[in-house]
Formats: C-alpha cells, structure tokens, sequence
C-alpha cells in the first residue's frame, strides 16, 4: 500500500553527532545538535509539515473528545429524517437511516485513528526487531526470516486481509473490541514485510560503520551494539515509512469496512458510513461525500507529514 | 547469469509452499461450517454431507489435504466447487477480464505517470511541478472506492460518458477505461514521483554533461541518454505493479461490476467456496512472484552496470 522504494533511503550518519572531545572544547556559539533535534528545526519551518501537523492535531482531538465538536448523539437515528440534505440543523445531512451524518463523521474518527495507530505499532515493532535481528546476525537467521517475509510479502494485501478477516471472523464474533483486534491483526500481519526490509537494509549499512565496529573492539555485547548503536541510526527510514503507513493503514481500514468485512455496525467509522452510503448513492451523495473527505484529508495529513519528515531527516534532500 | 537464475528460482519454491500452506490452512482448518447455508433454508441432509466430506476429503489432517492439493495443482487440476463446476474453467472464464483490466490501467498509469515525471523533472521546481506534486499526493490519499465511485456518479450516472458497469464477459476494451484509471490511480501518483525523482537526479549526472558539451542537440540528450538511464527504475516498478494490480482489482472490479478473478474470490469468500479461494489466491501469489523475478532480471539486461553472477 504504500511505496517502500522512497522510504527505504539508508541510513544517514550526521557528521554533528561524532564531533571529538578536542572540537567541542573550542570556543563555539552553536551546540553541536543531533540528527533528531537538526530535523525538527527543519521541519519547524516547512508549511507542509505545519499545515499536516494541524490537521493531524484536529483529527486527534476529534478522536479522543468528539463531544468537544458536537451535542448530537451519533447512534440516534429517525427514519422520518432519511437522506436529508445538509441544513443548520445537521450540517451534513442525515443517512438513509436518519442519522446525523456530522455527529457520525465526528465519532468515526476514533476508529480508523485507533486502526490506524495500533496497526502502525503492531508493524514496526514487528518488522523493526526482524529487521534488525536478521540486519545484524545475518547468516542463516536472515535468510530464514527473508524467506518468511517473502511468504507474507507475496500476498496480495487486499486478498489476504479478505481471507483472513473472513476465516477468522466466521468464528462468528459479534463484539466490537474483537473485530477492531481482527481487522488490525490482519493489517499488521500482511505489513510487516515492508517494515522489516527497510530496517534490515538500514540495519546492514549501520552494521558497516566505523562506530559499530569500534564498539565491538571495546567489548561492547550484541544486544548493546543493536540498542545503543544501531538503532539511533537505522531507525530514521522506518520512522517515515511508519508515518506513510499510518495514513494508508487508515484507508485500508476503510476499503475493508467497505467491502463488508473490517469494522461494521454498531461501530462507528468513515469506511462503515461510506459502506453505508453505496446503495443510495445516486440519490444522496452527500452521504458518502463527508466521510470520504474526512478520511482523504486524515490520509493525506499522514502522508503529507511523512514527506516532511523524510525531506528533513535526509540530509542528501537539503 | 544462469545460476542467479536458478538461485532465484530455487528461492521461489519455499515461498510458493508457504504462502499457499498459508491460505489453504487460513480457508480449510478454521472452525465454521463449511456446510452452511449450502442447502438453502434447511440444514444439509447427513448423506450429503458425508458424501462431500468424503469427495473434498475434509476428514483428513490438513497438511495431506494440502499436499493431495498440491499434487492436482501440478497436474493443472485445480478442483471443484461444492456445486460441482471445475474451478479451472471458472479461472478460465474470469481471469482474461482482470488481465484486460491490468493492462489498461497499467498503460493508463504508465502514459500519464511518466508524461507528468518527465514534464516536471525536466522543468524543475516552479508551478507545473507544484500542481503534479499536490495531485500525486490527493491520488495517494484517495482510498480506491471513493475514486472509483465519483467516477462512476460523475462520469457515468451525471454526464452519462461511460457505461456504469461492465458486465459483459470479455470485457470490451474501451469499457474498462475508467475502471482501468480507478485502479492504476495509485500507481500513477507513484510513477510520476519516481519519474521526477529519477530524471532530476540524472539531470545532473556526469554522462549528461558529457553529452551537453559534445554539442549534442537537447532532443538527443534528453531522449537518448537521459530518459533511458532514467526509465530503469520506472519500468522496473510498471513490472511489479502488473502483480499487484491483479491482486488489488477485488475493489475496482467489485465496484464496476466487472466478472474477473476479484469477483470470483469475493464470491468464494461469501459462499464459502475454499477451492475457489485458494485456487485464484495461488495463481495470483505465482503471477505476482514470476513478475518480481522477470523484472530483476530486466534490471540487468536494461542497466549494464549490474551484473549478477
């Protein structure tokens, strides 16, 4: 779903951050900074991450406080007022159900964000610890987990979140908290391939390092070497492509709830209203404008965000 | 070169195994009734069901079932469904469609994407690249149906240009044009990202400068050494995505209405229907798996610097 050839730029070593004892003693005005603290006084001045970062910060807040943005009831509907136009009333319309299209827009948000944010963990911290285990063992252990990778890479992923969610949901579960598990499951299961390459590659260059080695004269132990000096710099790629994937996690949320198989009634989300919408409309389209603008702008705010992030972190971009 | 070749290959063989383990174990071995709903609005009377378990040999450990499967499948023998109709010629049927399907939008992506590349890598930063830059991004973050139904609403139901639904098998060609866009759309923003990445970074390589100062005429520079150079990472990726769009037409065709393999697989799902499933899910897992490897071997033959031994 998303493009992993323009996140998997490798690692990038900042010349600030290996300054010797002797040039830190000179006299200097500006601290030496790191990569992280160099890149967020890049991306301070990008509109586009400010402009992102906006939108980002809303959609949040809708997601933990919609109560904040409306007094309607979501789950209040009345048949009297199906496929309303939008009005003073309900700013965007009623459904064909009679519910208030704002109020469900509002809440909807909290599912596709908590989709979107545990989906996104789920696959870095898999695909993160593989990648740097195969990264920095190599051998037979690489292999092995490449191959594994492969297997879940080779997937198509609409397919195989459609075969998973279908198997795993004709167990017949009803409750709300399993099928949000299930449909984040199934995201992260067919993800992870993606984040454990980009982390291996970025893994292998770290390992190369004069650094690396040099902490490995020193007696320094395996998981020492990985979690103080190969994680620092190999972590940047994955960062930006975890930023991406966020937004597209969102979307495939969306196309399972729409292909009748992710998230479904009584939960609220913009793939379920949009699933909703399908049947009317030719004559309601408002009730699947609203929420896919929502869901477009929430996407587009990751994406948009990643770039900024990648732009900053890259020093070859400057 | 050969034994990069049949390294590769014998890569591909445990992958293969393992991705269709995966699906025939996610299909076959997971509670539910496979028998529900199959005979309507009663349950299925005891000697049917004894009869199928018997044909599909359900009472068997599933890595047998999967190695009995295996075995058909190496002879071309797809299986049945419960209805009895051979899955073979239900692929048959379906997958000429979703092959048209790709290909039109794999050419629909490939003319616009690079068109858009080449114009702003050429150009440089300034109002054209500006307008690509933001269109590619609103492409990427438009989930597929939401495309795919404001073509259909404005395109077919409003202007009336295009026919809402293809249900005609074959698929006439120019009835997949907006299906086709719907679901290179994606790729498209991708190809043209690439594109611009690609020839800005070679605009200011060595071999460009050196053709520039031997007089070369712009059309030469730029057609000869700087566009080929530029086309290998494109192309490369035109030929993984063939895969991928196969794998993700089940959107595109589910909202045309368009009778490929997407449709079959989601009918499958619903019904039930395991063979089905695991059947076109294989076929796709080789396509997408055979493309992968063509294109790196393409990558050699159309970049010269890259020699595998």
């Amino acid at each position: 779903m998303t493009d992993p050839s323009t996140a998997a730029s490798g690692s990038s070593v900042e010349a600030d951050q290996f300054v010797t004892g002797a040039e830190n003693a000179k006299p200097t005005t500006t601290k030496p900074r790191s990569l992280a603290s160099d890149a967020w006084r890049d991306l301070r001045r990008r509109p586009l991450f400010i402009v992102s970062a906006a939108l980002i910060l809303l959609v949040l807040l809708m997601a933990a406080f919609p109560f904040l943005f409306t007094q309607a009831d979501p789950n209040y509907a009345e048949l009297s007022r199906s496929r309303g136009t939008p009005s003073a009333q309900a700013w965007f319309g009623y459904d064909n159900q009679g519910y208030d299209i704002y109020a469900r827009t509002i809440y909807g948000a909290r599912a596709s964000i908590i989709v979107g944010l545990v989906a996104t963990a789920l696959t870095v911290l898999i695909g993160g610890t593989l990648g740097l285990l195969a990264g920095y063992y190599g051998g037979w252990l690489d292999g092995l987990m490449s191959r594994i990778a492969d297997i879940f890479f080779g997937l198509p992923f609409v397919l195989g979140a459609i075969v998973i969610l279908s198997s795993f949901g004709s167990t017949g579960t009803t409750s709300q908290t399993q099928i949000l598990f299930l449909v984040i499951l199934s995201i992260s299961l067919l993800s992870w391939p993606t984040a454990m390459r980009i982390m291996r590659s970025a893994a292998i260059t770290a390992r190369q390092q004069d650094y690396v080695k040099a902490a490995r004269a020193l007696g320094a132990s395996g998981p020492r070497i990985i979690l103080r000096h190969m994680l620092p710099n190999a972590v940047a790629p994955v960062l930006v492509y975890a930023t991406i994937a966020l937004g597209a996690f969102i979307g495939a949320e969306a196309t399972l709830s729409f292909l009748g198989l992710g998230l479904r009634a009584p939960v609220v989300s913009w793939g379920v209203m949009i699933a909703d919408s399908r049947d009317i409309i030719r004559v309601a389209p408002h009730t699947l404008l609203f929420p896919a603008a929502f869901l477009t702008a929430t996407v587009l705010a990751f994406v948009m965000l990643g770039d900024a992030v990648r732009e900053a972190l890259d020093p070859k971009m400057r | 070169m050969g034994r990069y070749v049949l390294r590769r290959l014998l890569q591909l063989i445990p992958v293969f195994l393992g991705t269709t383990f995966l699906i025939y174990w996610l299909v076959w071995s997971l509670p539910g009734d496979p028998f529900a709903g199959k005979c309507g609005e009663r349950p299925c009377p005891d000697a049917y069901i004894s009869l199928m378990r018997e044909k599909f040999h359900l009472d068997e450990p599933v890595i047998v079932q999967y190695l009995r499967y295996l075995g058909n499948l190496f002879q071309g023998d797809f299986g049945e469904t419960f209805r009895g109709s051979s899955v073979g010629d239900l692929i048959a049927i379906a997958y000429p469609n979703t092959i048209r399907l790709a290909l039109v939008a794999l050419v629909i992506e490939a003319i616009i994407g690079l068109a858009a590349g080449i114009m702003t890598g050429l150009r440089g930063r300034g109002f054209l690249d500006n307008v690509v830059l933001i269109s590619t991004l609103f492409l990427i973050s438009l989930p597929v149906f939401v495309t795919g139904f404001v073509l259909q609403i404005v395109l077919g139901f409003e202007l009336g240009w295009i026919k809402t639904t293809v249900s005609k098998s074959p698929a006439p060609w120019d009835e997949l044009i907006a299906p086709g866009f719907v679901l290179g759309s994606l790729s498209m923003a991708y190809v043209a990202r690439l594109t611009r990445t690609s020839i800005a970074e070679n605009k200011r390589a060595d071999f460009v400068r050196t053709a520039v100062a031997k007089g070369q005429p712009q059309s030469r520079v730029v057609g000869v050494h700087l566009l080929r150079n530029s086309a290998i990472p494109v192309l490369t990726f035109l030929g993984t995505d063939l895969g991928a769009l196969m794998g993700g037409a089940i959107v595109t065709e589910g909202i045309f209405d368009i009778k490929g393999i997407g449709n079959l697989v989601y009918d499958g799902i619903i019904g039930k229907d395991g063979l089905v499933v695991t059947g076109v899910v294989t076929l796709l897992v080789v396509v997408y798996l055979m493309s992968n490897l063509l294109v790196d071997l393409l990558y050699a033959v159309l970049d010269p610097r890259i020699r595998y031994d």
